[in-house]
């Protein structure tokens, strides 16, 4: 590892050309399969968000968010309603916020 | 949730049949194919939280900082671009909106549309884009929000670190020479971008960026079927990208396959709602404040980063130690690096590496000794040839978009 101390030689760049597109350059169809995500909300109260969220994210997606206020999460959770179109019940938007509110996220 | 999910909604058969391609988006059945997580990173963002696994489940895709299954966002980590400026393809970061993502793309079948205010609409194969005239060029593709993590007070979004960005030779298409096909008729004020992804509700937004037509027309703006000399990993477009070089990634369209020339201008969503900045310099308001007038994001300003030392690393004091990274301009080359191992009181110019093209990421270093005893600030700072310089205050906006202040490596001189 070419870290801290300097060695007598002059550590060159390590530019590695990058390879340009080959005349010949040729695509080939792709098919592949993705990984889904099996991270889960978990604890008292998160039945409404496994049930309202995963469907258009993953959940890996709230847990690394930061410390939030409860304000701050009704805010995230109304825009993914109005502006992304979530088909909530309203009276599931009080239990997820309730439910987000209340994470304990090691931090 | 798979009862949340309609797969089947809107006319997303027909579309695809219309597409050509055979692609089934089924990521709510597709199992999980190898292990998610391989190993834990700290990345390590203010106030946590601040694991994230290493993922090597995706396709086409080497080790990557995993901030979000589903839709994917990847990040690079940072100790892949001290191997070189350009940037794996198989270790480019990755971001989507939606998670209806085609998985199956078949390149005979493929087509792109280029229709709306032009002469006579096309549809393109991979074979009429590859016999135009090819282009090449070196740019950097960098995410709105790269080093949100980092903001304070912090904000919502993917909290990315700073590997939400990557540097590739892209190869293909001139813009300009698919729109001149057409034949774009007087009037023309935009062009707008679609990608093959569709959201996953019927009424959301589908992901479409547009760009003033004289700027789709500037002969640099490419539609690239080739990064670093291979055709795009999926998770990057494949099998064709719009490349907005200096702009910010929200406009490199991926999976591109349908442009349409605007005589109107475009008021999609991600456009008027989405990816705005306040309209100031350096996209700053006072931290807290969300009420401004607001501007599309577009082109990026200079930033430069330590590759070689990482946060919390240990230095020996007064021995001969080089520093080496990377910078880039933005929509402009790199003019100089200056490098400060003293939190910015004393600077010193860093020898620059091969130029690879104004929109590239090119490689500095120095040599150093540190000193005195004790914490240090390691700290970094590009001039564009525009005449740009990274400021020393970071600038705050409620998305956390456009991060552009002078980073800082702490370490223990001893």
């Amino acid at each position: 590892m070419l870290r801290r101390t300097l060695p007598a030689v002059l550590v060159a760049f390590c530019a590695v050309a990058g390879a340009n597109a080959d005349d010949k350059l040729l695509l080939k169809s792709v098919n592949i399969d993705l990984p889904n995500g099996d991270r889960m909300f978990e604890g008292p109260g998160s039945d409404a968000a496994n049930n309202n969220c995963l469907a258009c994210h993953s959940a890996g997606m709230v847990l690394n968010q930061p410390a939030l206020s409860k304000a701050q999460w009704r805010t995230e959770v109304e825009k993914m309603r109005t502006a992304y179109k979530a088909p909530m019940d309203p009276k599931d938007v009080d239990a997820i916020v309730d439910y987000l509110a209340g994470m304990k996220i090691a931090r | 949730m798979k009862k949340a999910l309609p797969i089947g909604h809107r006319n997303l058969a027909s579309r695809r049949h219309f597409l050509g391609t055979a692609g089934a988006a089924t990521l709510a059945l597709a199992p999980p194919l190898r292990a998610l997580a391989d190993s834990m990173v700290t990345l390590p963002l203010p106030g946590g939280p601040d694991e994230r696994q290493i993922t090597t489940a995706f396709p086409e895709k080497g080790a990557l900082i995993l901030q979000r299954t589903r839709p994917p966002l990847l990040e690079t980590p940072l100790d892949v671009f001290d191997q070189s400026v350009f940037t794996p393809n198989d270790r480019f970061f990755v971001r989507w909106h939606w998670s209806l993502i085609p998985t199956e793309i078949d390149v005979t079948k493929f087509r792109l549309a280029v229709r709306g205010h032009v002469n006579q609409s096309l549809s393109l194969s991979l074979d009429d884009l590859m016999a135009l005239p090819r282009v090449e060029l070196v740019a950097v593709n960098q995410c709105s929000g790269n080093s949100r993590g980092y903001f304070q007070p912090r904000v919502t979004g993917g909290q990315w670190s700073h590997g939400a960005m990557g540097n590739a030779r892209w190869t293909g298409v001139r813009l300009k020479d698919v729109l001149d096909r057409a034949g774009v008729k007087a009037g023309a004020l935009q062009v707008r971008f679609n990608g093959l992804d569709e959201p996953v509700l019927p009424d959301a937004p589908d992901f479409m960026k547009s760009l003033d037509i004289d700027h789709a027309r500037d002969g640099e703006v490419m539609l690239a079927y080739a990064m670093n000399g291979k055709q795009l990993p999926l998770l990057n477009g494949f099998p064709l990208r719009l490349i907005v070089p200096g702009w910010y990634s929200t406009y490199w369209v991926k999976m591109l396959n349908d442009i349409e020339v605007l005589d109107q201008p475009d008021t999609n969503f991600w456009t008027t709602t989405a990816y705005r900045i306040p309209d100031t310099p350096r996209a700053n308001v006072r931290p807290g404040q969300t009420e401004f007038k607001s501007v599309p994001i577009n082109r990026m300003p200079p930033r430069s980063f330590i590759t070689n030392i990482k946060e919390g690393d240990t230095l020996q004091a007064g021995a001969p130690t080089l520093a080496r990274g990377i910078a880039f301009g933005g929509d402009a080359g790199v003019s100089r690096v200056d490098f400060s191992s003293d939190g910015g009181k004393a600077w010193q110019q860093a020898e620059l590496g091969k130029d690879e093209g104004k929109y590239s990421f090119r490689q500095w270093q120095i040599r150093f000794a540190p000193l005195p005893k004790g914490s240090q600030r390691l700290m970094v700072r590009c001039t564009s040839s525009s005449g740009e310089t990274q400021p020393e205050a970071p600038n705050w906006n409620p998305s956390g978009f456009m991060r552009d202040v002078i980073e800082q490596t702490s370490v223990a001189v001893g």
